[in-house]
């Protein structure tokens, strides 16, 4: 890390310089790289890559929001996305004959609003709740919600789902080019990750650690618990729902199996493998979830394996991680960075 | 965090030259489509198998050209078939698809084909009749035949032959279900036939105690539409409730995996008529070569005792596509015009009969009829007993009487109305 990065750990989080100097180096870095990757990337790497990793980092995001701050591990944020997702397939126009093909300023909102008060109810459900039964019953709406799906034919349109849901041709842009996609994924993902840092520092945000840490002390001070855990399933609904319509756009259909278990378990997979503690780890457990699914059958061929055995190597890339580092590999990066502070520090002290 | 961007860095850089050195000129690359994970996995293994079977054949080579292929698995979800595609096609650079595996795959890759109009889809086994029928795309070939096309033949069956004239039905309740089904039921309903109850089962539900309980007693026979461990659960409760009417099954019911399962629930099946692409005790001398073929190319261990539907699914498709290569000599420029051209034109002689495409790049070929029977090493079997030569997209009428059906759903087909006209 540079000087300025030091001299700002030195002197603590109180010091007078505006937010813009405040920003690492390192996050500048990023935000080059991220905003000027069109121009080496190919489509591929920018529709299909990037774009299904700001996609499930966002919905990865909001269990992130619910474990890391409210103590909360939750497997229902990838049926908050589908819920979003269904909603903008079955009130905008999609290839199938059930959808009701309303204009987009109708479909988003409403889609947004309905994601958010299955969320808020589902999330009533299961607060009241701790640790694995929050799992449990998370789960059990996840499911129930995927065979419903799938058996309901008058408005989810069952087992074949909706084709051809494409996104609005917004300001003349076609927004399923890779580019422009692209470009909309990573604002999103940039929002989204913005919203949760801020939301983190609010009394809100505080409030919600401390219930998380000590429930029954923040009860005494007059706080609402059960007000603000639901309060956090409605907001977390906000992330998840705009991964869960891109998610439609970018795959431009939606049908049960978007939804399973399996899915929902991916995203827990998502946010562990990256980092439950911070918002910039379901974003690194994404890419590394995407680029296991995609290119594991590759590797597999580079060393001479039949490529159905592509699992694998998806199986042992997670194994690995978890096995090293429990808390994802947000955790092996602040391990190495405290030894090297420590190791700074020795040397500081040792000089004279 | 500077760790997982050199690794994405890096990752970039092992993947790019891959892509960028098959480029050249003088290989055909062949990107096959297929669900290696799931229900179907077994069918797919046997798919890949196939592709690389037809490809030794000719060595791999095409009018001088080189052949490359590239798998890409699925999970039989539409939406990992289609992610796999894009990757095949922009990472890739494949010229040809062969696949998809699975019905709502199929439809989800004939829109996907539609924004690669430089590229060829031959479908790998899907079914649904949708992928061909409603707004097919320009550059979708299929070779096999859809699910409805597969019923047909044996409506008339067991009507005329076996003088079943009344049935109960008991089907998957998905695209799949509904589409083999109709391709039974307007054969059926045409040939005088009556259905008078239809029951819809959701896949992979293991309970029917409570279809079996509703069943009607004085039925000729039932229609069963399942398949895999649905079919095998359905026989095992079924003969536990003592019932032992006869059956009639579906394309995926008395295949390979059902009879060679385990325990006596099988038996239940003895005598039944099923329909689908293939016979395996056909004596077409080039059904017999083909599986020669198979059983000669691989290790016993290494493959099923036959080929099986989704390896021929992968087959014929692949044989289609050296056809036509070899007829415009390798020729893919200029948006593959030509070689979309003989696809088109193409009259295939394949392990199944001749096969040909109509102008929804859908095949006509034959079904046939066969029942189930003990075969000579304890096993049951399935035995030839009729087929049906050209049976076409719309079994037989005009588009606008097939159209006027509606598309396949639980009750779309309307007996009654059939029998009268």
């Amino acid at each position: 890390m540079s000087v300025a990065d030091n001299l700002q750990r030195l002197t603590g989080p109180y010091e007078q310089r505006s937010w813009l100097q405040r920003i690492p180096a390192a996050w500048w870095a990023v935000a080059v790289i991220l905003l000027f990757m069109p121009v080496v990337a190919n489509d591929f790497w920018l529709f299909q890559v990037m774009g299904w990793t700001f996609i499930l980092g966002m919905i990865g995001l909001s269990l992130m929001f619910l474990a890391g701050y409210g103590g909360m591990v939750s497997l229902l944020q990838m049926t908050v996305a589908g819920v979003a997702g269904y909603m903008v397939a079955i009130l905008g126009p999609s290839g199938a004959n059930v959808s009701l093909g309303l204009a987009w300023w109708v479909v988003i909102p409403a889609a947004f609003l309905i994601a958010a008060i299955f969320a808020t109810i589902s999330g009533a459900l299961a607060v009241r709740t701790d640790g694995i039964y929050t799992i449990m019953i998370t789960l059990a709406i996840a499911a129930a919600f995927f065979y419903f799906t799938r058996q309901n034919y008058s408005i989810f349109n069952g087992y074949s789902g909706f084709n051809l849901v494409l996104p609005p041709k917004l300001f003349g842009v076609n927004w399923r080019d890779p580019m422009a996609f692209y470009y909309l994924s990573l604002a999103c993902a940039t929002l989204c990750y913005g919203a949760v840092v801020y939301i983190s520092r609010s009394p809100f945000g505080l409030a919600l650690q401390g219930v998380r840490d000590n429930p029954r002390r923040m009860a005494a001070l007059g706080f609402n618990v059960t007000a603000h855990r639901v309060a956090a399933y409605a907001l977390a609904s906000i992330f998840a729902s705009t991964g869960g319509i891109l998610l439609v756009w970018q795959n431009a259909q939606i049908a049960p199996g978007t939804i399973g278990i399996s899915a929902a378990i991916d995203v827990l997979v998502v946010a562990v493998v990256g980092g439950l503690r911070r918002p910039l780890g379901p974003f690194i457990g994404a890419l590394i979830y995407v680029l296991l699914q995609v290119f594991s059958a590759d590797i597999l061929g580079l060393f001479g394996f039949s490529a159905d055995r592509f699992k694998l190597i998806i199986g042992i890339g997670f194994l690995a991680i978890v096995l090293f580092s429990p808390d994802g590999v947000l955790a092996l990066w602040d391990r190495w960075r405290a030894r090297v502070d420590a190791r700074k520090a020795a040397e500081t002290r040792g000089a004279p | 965090m500077r760790k997982t961007l050199l690794g994405a860095v890096a990752l970039v850089a092992l993947a790019l030259p891959g892509s960028a050195l098959a480029q050249s000129n003088n290989t055909i690359k062949i990107g096959i489509l297929v669900a290696l994970e799931g229900a179907f996995a077994t069918g797919g293994q046997d798919g890949v198998r196939n592709v690389e079977m037809a490809l030794k054949q000719i060595n791999h080579t095409v009018a001088g050209k080189k052949i490359e292929t590239v798998v890409a698995p699925t999970d039989t979800k539409p939406d990992t078939t289609v992610r796999q595609a894009r990757k095949l096609i922009e990472q890739d650079k494949v010229d040809i698809i062969i696949g998809p595996l699975s019905g709502s795959e199929g439809i989800a890759m004939r829109d996907f084909a539609k924004t690669i109009p430089d590229k060829v889809v031959i479908n790998g086994g899907s079914g649904a009749l949708e992928t061909t029928w409603v707004d097919p795309a320009p550059n979708f070939y299929r070779f096999n035949l859809d699910g409805a096309q597969w019923g047909y033949g044996l409506g008339n069956y067991v009507v005329k032959t076996k003088g079943w004239k009344k049935v109960a039905t008991i089907a998957a309740d998905y695209s799949f279900g509904y589409t083999n089904f109709m391709g039974f039921a307007i054969d059926y309903c045409k040939s005088g036939g009556d259905i008078v109850q239809r029951f819809w089962q959701p896949l992979g539900q293991s309970d029917f105690g409570g279809i079996i309980a509703q069943l009607p007693n004085d039925v000729d026979a039932i229609y069963l539409g399942l398949g895999g461990t649905d079919a095998i659960n359905f026989l095992n409760q079924y003969q536990q409730a003592g019932e032992k009417t006869r059956l009639i099954g579906g394309t995926i019911m008395a295949d390979q995996t059902v009879l060679t399962a385990r325990g006596r629930a099988k038996e239940a099946l003895k005598g039944t008529p099923t329909s689908g692409p293939f016979a395996s005790d056909s004596t077409d001398p080039a059904w017999v070569s083909y599986v020669k073929l198979y059983q000669d190319s691989f290790p016993a261990a290494q493959r099923l005792p036959s080929p099986s539907l989704f390896g021929l699914g992968y087959y014929v498709p692949t044989i289609a596509a050296i056809k036509a290569l070899e007829e415009v000599g390798g020729d893919l420029s200029n948006g593959q015009a030509k070689f979309k051209a003989a696809l088109n034109k193409i009259q295939l002689d394949s392990p199944v009969g001749k096969l040909t495409l109509n102008e929804n790049r859908q095949a006509t070929g034959t079904v046939f009829v066969t029942e189930v029977v003990d075969g000579s090493d304890g096993n049951m079997t399935n035995k030839m007993v009729a087929k049906t030569e050209n049976v076409n997209q719309t079994l037989g009428m005009t588009p606008e009487q097939y159209r006027a059906i509606g598309l396949p759903s639980r009750d779309v087909v309307d007996c009654a109305k059939m029998r009268g006209g």
